[in-house]
Order: structure tokens, then sequence, then C-alpha cells
């Protein structure tokens, strides 16, 4: 990848300052799902609410990343790695848009949840969960700010276990309310808790996708894992 | 220079050679081992290897200096012109070896047809201006003078606006006109490839824009080979890209590839504009 720098000072600062609002944007976002995960464990519809809050902030930033990649599109005819980063930042603030937009329903759960009884393990494992996406989406926008294509891959690779939760919680719940069928609908909260957050898992991967195209040039979107771990040197 | 990505490219240019259905056929140029020296620079060209393929746009891109001149002047052997020229290699066109002392240059040009930076027509009239090499190729008859001259204009995009004018010094055409009369003539004499050096770099954006539409018309016709210093315009115009850096091929792969995620560093730090 460029590191060297650009002739134009400019340029360099344009791209340097777009890179940075991605991180930001990236940082409220993963901010979203740390507030509703610690919402959901401590039964706290406030944090949930600070979480459904930063939505909005989520939706401005990505207009305005994209209003400054069609400047720069227009205004510089990027090209190489240049035109990389500017389409791969487009794709992923889509992403991390709809990550956004996952973690507020989350958050709607939780305050719905917080008020209810219900059986602490089915808490404890969506909280998992939670925690366990929100690491994913930090280690994808890590990868994305070191534009490492390896530890793009292993985020990739790892969506795996997420899917692993998402089952393993779907178990737990039919037996939760084959247990408890009055309990039925805090069990269908978790079961669409879940699906949000396996859902965060699939744009998370996205994410670490469009990194792999950054770095290397390489559209790994439809490749079976053989074919992934040859990246991972 | 590097070798990966060549399976795409020579795909595509093996794809390029089957697409010709015309009787005429472009050729490619096999370009072999080519180095070059001049009495002001020893190492023009070093060791410049690569197949241009026929029938398509081939840029060569590079910063000042970097040889892409040169190599241009190699395939109408117009470095002869210099003196303390030397060179050593081949570039094969059809079989013959354009490099050769056994070579007739006359013929040569005729075959590979040039189109320089500035438009530079002959101080006669549009018609003579085109009717002057096939003129010179013992042509005599006024209607088949008519219908080269005619048909040229026609292939380079200017027919319609000075067919009224035949007539006419060619200096009074805008200067975008003057150079697709440049065109014309050139094109009159039947040539298989055509060399452009900077073809645009004096006309304004919209005569530009109708030189690169003309050349994305001619190419299936002839072999082109442009030199260029605006890259968005290698990125428009050409099918492939070889980017050239202090007399060497650094690199020579398909145009899609070249802008959007090149082989070589070099490359990349060229066409990004990083310091290199």
């Amino acid at each position: 990848m460029t590191t060297r720098q650009h002739i134009s000072a400019q340029f360099a600062a344009e791209l340097e300052s777009i890179r940075s609002a991605v991180m930001e944007m990236g940082g409220q976002v993963e901010r979203q799902i740390v507030l509703a995960s610690e919402g959901l464990e401590n039964r706290d519809s406030g944090l949930a609410e600070q979480a459904i809050a930063i939505d909005r902030d989520i939706n401005r930033m990505e207009v305005e990343i994209d209003e400054q990649c069609a400047v720069i599109l227009a205004r510089r005819q990027p090209a190489a790695g240049d035109l990389r980063l500017i389409i791969s930042i487009i794709k992923l603030t889509t992403d991390l848009e709809r990550i956004g937009d996952e973690a507020s329903r989350v958050s709607r759960l939780v305050i719905k949840l917080a008020s209810k009884a219900g059986s602490d393990p089915i808490y404890q494992h969506t909280a998992r969960v939670a925690r366990h996406v929100s690491g994913m989406l930090r280690q994808a926008l890590d990868a994305f700010a070191r534009m490492s294509a390896s530890a793009a891959v292993r985020v990739v690779l790892s969506d795996k276990e997420i899917d692993h939760d998402y089952r393993e919680g779907l178990a737990k719940l039919t037996a939760g309310m084959r247990a408890a069928p009055e309990e039925v609908e805090s069990f269908l909260d978790h079961m669409w808790a879940l699906r949000s957050l396996e859902r965060i898992g699939d744009h998370a991967t996205n994410i670490a996708e469009h990194v792999v195209y950054l770095a290397r040039g390489v559209d790994i979107r439809h490749l079976a894992e053989d074919g992934l771990e040859s990246l991972l040197k | 220079m590097s070798e990966s990505g060549d399976g795409k490219r020579d795909a595509f240019i093996e794809a390029s050679r089957v697409s010709l259905g015309s009787e005429r056929r472009a050729p490619e140029l096999d370009v072999q081992a080519v180095s070059l020296s001049y009495p002001a620079n020893d190492h023009a060209l070093q060791d410049v290897s690569l197949k241009i393929p026929g029938g398509r746009v081939t840029a060569v891109i590079g910063p000042s200096g970097c040889g892409k001149s040169t190599l241009l002047r190699c395939f109408n052997r117009m470095n002869d012109t210099i003196d303390g020229c030397k060179y050593t290699g081949s570039i094969l066109l059809d079989g013959m070896d354009v490099l050769s002392g056994k070579t007739d240059v006359t013929e040569l040009r005729r075959r590979v047809g040039m189109v320089f930076q500035r438009p530079n027509p002959f101080p006669k009239s549009v018609y003579d201006n085109v009717a002057y090499g096939p003129r010179l190729g013992g042509i005599s008859s006024r209607r088949q003078l008519d219908e080269i001259v005619e048909n040229a204009l026609r292939a380079a995009a200017l027919w319609d606006e000075v067919k009224d004018r035949l007539d006419a010094m060619a200096v009074t055409l805008s200067l975008g006109q003057q150079q697709r009369l440049v065109i014309a003539r050139a094109i009159a004499v039947e040539p298989e490839v055509l060399l452009l050096d900077e073809p645009a770099s004096s006309l304004d954006p919209i005569s530009t824009l109708r030189i690169e539409e003309l050349i994305y018309e001619l190419k299936t016709d002839y072999t082109i080979i442009i030199v260029t210093h605006n890259m968005q315009q290698a990125g428009r115009v050409s099918d492939f890209t070889a980017f050239m850096n202090a007399g060497k091929l650094v690199e020579f792969n398909t145009t899609d590839r070249i802008f959007t995620n090149p082989v070589e560093r070099a490359t990349e730090d060229y066409i990004t504009g990083r310091v290199g």
C-alpha cells in the first residue's frame, strides 16, 4: 500500500481527513454496540438510550463521508491505491451505517427487556454475542487503519464463531420457550437481538473484505476459505 | 519488469488478435531487448522488451526523460536523425526487423505513420495536405485522389467540417482540426501502425476529446501507440499501458490493471502522484 508522500500535500490532507472521519464513525458505531451490550447485561435502559442517540450522528457522518468521496472522485480522479481507498470507504460507510441501525434495534429491545424478568443465562449469552461482534468490528476497523490484509482475513474467518454463537443462542431460546412458555415474548425479543447481532457480524465481515480489496486489490467476497488462507501471509 | 498479472494480459492480447475480422490486419510489434544511447545519454533505453498488440491502443507513460518518446521514435526509425545514436535489439513488425540496417526506412515510415505534439500541416490546402503522400506514392488520377482524400478525412472525423473548403489553406483550420488533418494525412498512405506523440497536448479539452474519440474509432484498423503526459488520457484511450522510468520498462499491463492495482510499487507511486 502507498505510504509515500503525495506530491500534492493538499490531496494527501484530503485523503487523511476522510480516513480519520471513517475511523471516527467506526468508533461511534463500536461505542453503540458496547453500550447496548452493557445495557443488556446490567438491564440498564439508560445505556441503551445513549446508544440510540448516537445513531443520528452516525447517519450524518455517512452522508458527509460520501460527499467527501464524491468530491475527491470528481476533482482528483484518484488511481490505483487512492482509487481503491475511496471505493472501499464508500462501501465501508454503508456497512457501518447498517451496523448502527442494527445496534439501535438491539438497543430498543434492551429497553423492552430491561423491565422484564427472565433467565440470566439468556441475557448473558446475548450480551456475550454482542461483545464478540463489537470485538470483530474493532478488529476490522483496526485492519482498515493499518491497511492490513492478513488482519482483515482473520476477521472474515472469525465470522464462523459468531454464526456458531447465534445458532447456540437459538437452541437455548427454543429450550427456554419450551420450559417457560409464559416468557415467550421476551425470548422472541432475545431472538431478534441475536439476529441483529449476527447481521452486525456479517457487516463487519464485509468491512474486512473491503479492507482486503483496499490493501491488495483482490476481491475476496465470494472466495472459498482455502483461498482466503493464502492471504494470511 | 514484473511478470505477475501476465495471464490476464496475455489472454486479452490473444482475444484481440481473434476479434480483428477486417481484411486489413493491424500488426503486432514485438520489441526485443532494445537498448539505445545518444552521446548525451548512454542509457536512453535499457533492454526494453514488450509485445505491443495489434489493433489496440497502447499508451506509454512515464516522467520526462524516461525514454517514452525515444521508444516511440524507434518504431519508425526517427532516432536515426540524431547524430551518434546507437541501438541494439530488434523490433519485429510482421517478421521484419524494423531496426535492421537492411530495412527500407521510407517504406517503413509509410507503414508506420506518426503524429506529433503540435499540428504540423504543410503550407498547402486541406486537400493537398492529405493527397501529398498518395501523390508521392505515384497516384495521379484525380478521381482516385478525391476518393483517398475523402476517405481519409472521414476516417479522421474531419470530412463534415472541411468538405466545403478543401481548397482553403490548412493553417486556417482550428488547432484541433489541424491535428485531425495531420492524422488524415497519416492515414491517407494506408499505414498499419500510428504513432502519436502527445497528440492532444496543445489542444483545448473539447478538441482533446475529439482526438480521443478518433483514436477509439481508428484502433480496430491500426495498431496505435500513444505517448502522453496526461495520465487520465492514457486511462481513457488505451487498452494497454507501458510505464517507463529512467530508460527502463517498469511495467506493461492492461490499462485496467495499471489504473486500479498496478503490480509495481514504482508504477503505483507515479500514477498516484507520489514522490518516487
